[in-house]
């Protein structure tokens, strides 16, 4: 019954005040899609690194058939140019700087690199033969770059030696700037949605104080008097996150997925089922940002 | 039911406090009426007993416990126990009189089947009978004056707080009023009233506590709107047995003071 009762008072809560509701649930919508936009862009250089990027910093790609380096004029490179190199990677004049390698193999390098690409078209057109072996190291001192790089470059079998970091990171600081910028303006538009909010419950709470000074009198508990306010504005907030999350769907989904993965198809791209993980988050932000706010107002504004 | 000991209630520390080491007691089933004029204490009295305001000093205790010592999450359980009437009724003005009435049961949680056998009990009571899908606007002064005392009343309390419950009322409704109050009376509920309504306490003979800024004046059993001889500090028994005199001098003295208002206003035109 006192649930029954608690919905019937959200209900012609919500419908007496439908403006304001519509303009809570526009503000969190606007906010929270650009908490999920940093998110997402988070997401997406996690994508980019790949497998190696956290634990290696150097890569030895070996010669394989397609290669057209100079060291590589002999073909392939043999299993025992692949031994020397492992042996020059332990001796003692390389292994100072060196914390531990691990080979990659043409099979391994296919198996990593489905995993990357699972959301590129290019995956089906790869085999492993394609896809070069390698030795992953990692650095004790990753600024001693050059000298694996002058030791091995000239060694039989090596095709090039690349400082992988090097390469990604200034395209990540600038998606990291991205996403300092979007939880910047989302930041504004959370306080924004929080007045907008408290504004809100307190006309609401203005417009049945009839209502609730009867209540109080008659003894309602705090609870009863208080809830339904709260979870009106809950109710918004919840709408509004859920839109935020379908809209960032609808950005993986059209935008990555189906024009920036074909016009670059030799980046990874997040899937649009990846951004669902953000969803439980914004709409947890969403009921915590419309519960606290609310609470507060209440205690202002609301005798009980 | 109702204790008030050394109770004094400041408002403002500049002005005189509302109410001024007020020392009183009304049993259960009693029925007294709060005369006094504008400013004298008496809402001040009966938000006290609510717990709507904390006594500045003093002690205030409802059906046995000290109001001071509970906690405010316990307030509710207190109010559950006392019903409220004002004189502008507060109803709900979009729900019928059987909605306004269940209200004060479906907030505090009672189950649908308990609010369908008690609502049309009680509006039998305050004879409302065939009037439960009636809009507050579609009834009398005095019939919305029975849904507030309905809705009072409802979860049964065991105290009822009457503000002005007349106030609006014509005096023949007014009687009416009163008749529905007195039931209630009857049925066990101490009831405390608060009005300026002379007419009704001259007709009512009950317990009369009357207040002039903040200090209790007068305090008689089965009394007049106004008596002869104000008397402070008088045990209740002498009081008593000079009430019956008293009672034909305290009209002359109503009618005088009627003229002197008058008097006042046309000196004030």
């Amino acid at each position: 019954m006192r649930l029954q009762f608690v919905l019937a008072e959200i209900g012609s809560g919500l419908r007496r005040n439908l403006s304001m509701v519509v303009s809570v649930i526009l503000v969190t919508f606007v906010s929270l899609t650009f908490v999920g936009a940093a998110g997402m862009l988070q997401l997406q250089i996690n994508q980019m690194k790949g497998y190696w990027y956290d634990k290696v910093q150097v890569a030895i790609f070996l010669c394989s058939d397609g290669s057209t380096a100079a060291g590589c004029a002999s073909g392939p490179a043999t299993p025992e140019q692949q031994d020397n190199l492992a042996r020059l990677l332990e001796s003692p004049a390389v292994a100072q700087y060196v914390n531990d390698f691990q080979f990659e193999s043409k099979d391994d390098a296919y198996k990593h690199f489905k995993e990357q690409f699972s959301n590129s078209p290019i995956v089906d057109s790869v085999t492993p033969d394609q896809l070069p072996a390698s030795f992953r190291i990692n650095m004790k001192d990753p600024e001693k770059y050059q000298i694996i790089s002058e030791t091995f470059s000239s060694q039989a079998g090596v095709e090039t030696v690349i400082d992988q970091r090097q390469l990604l990171e200034r395209l990540f600081s600038v998606m990291n700037a991205a996403s300092l910028v979007a939880v910047s303006v989302a930041g504004v538009m959370i306080v924004c949605a929080i007045l907008l909010i408290a504004t809100t419950i307190r006309l609401s709470a203005f417009s049945r104080r009839r209502e609730t000074g009867i209540m109080r009198l008659v003894g309602a508990s705090k609870m009863v008097i208080q809830l339904p306010f709260i979870l009106e504005g809950v109710i918004a907030a919840v709408i509004g996150a859920a839109l935020a999350s379908g809209t960032l769907w609808a950005v993986a989904h059209f935008f990555l997925g189906g024009y920036l993965s074909k016009q670059y198809p030799d980046t990874a791209f997040i899937s649009a089922g990846q951004t669902l993980i953000l969803a439980p988050a914004l709409i947890g932000l969403g009921v915590l940002l419309a519960g606290v706010s609310s609470l507060l107002t209440l205690r202002r504004y609301l005798r009980v | 039911m109702i204790r008030f000991e050394n109770v004094t209630k400041v408002y403002d520390q500049k002005a005189r406090p509302a109410l001024d080491s007020i020392n009183l007691e009304i049993d259960r089933g009693e029925f007294a009426f709060l005369v006094g004029a504008s400013g004298s204490g008496k809402s001040t009295f009966l938000r006290l007993v609510l717990k709507e305001d904390r006594a500045s000093s003093g002690a205030v205790y409802v059906a046995g416990q000290n109001v001071a010592n509970i906690s405010s999450w316990r307030v509710p359980r207190l109010r559950r126990g006392i019903g409220v009437v004002f004189q502008d009724f507060r109803l709900l003005p979009q729900k019928t009189v059987f909605a306004n009435v269940a209200f004060a049961m479906q907030v505090i949680g009672k189950s649908r089947s308990v609010i369908r056998d008690t609502v049309p009990e009680v509006l039998k009571t305050v004879g409302l009978e065939g009037k439960e899908n009636r809009l507050p606007h579609e009834l009398s002064g005095g019939e919305q004056q029975r849904v507030a005392i309905a809705r009072a009343v409802v979860n049964r309390p065991g105290i009822l707080l009457a503000d002005e419950p007349t106030g609006n009322l014509d005096p023949t409704t007014s009687m009416g009023i009163m008749g529905v109050l007195d039931k209630i009376n009857q049925n066990g509920t101490t009831v405390v009233m608060a009005t300026h309504d002379d007419d009704i306490v001259n007709e009512m003979r009950k317990r009369v506590v009357e207040l002039r800024n903040g200090v209790i004046i007068r305090d008689e059993a089965k009394a007049l709107y106004t008596s002869m001889i104000p008397v402070v500090g008088q045990s209740r028994r002498l009081r008593d047995a000079s009430g019956r005199e008293e009672s034909p001098s305290a009209v002359t003295t109503r009618s005088e003071a009627r003229a002197e208002a008058r008097a006042a206003g046309e000196g004030q035109l």
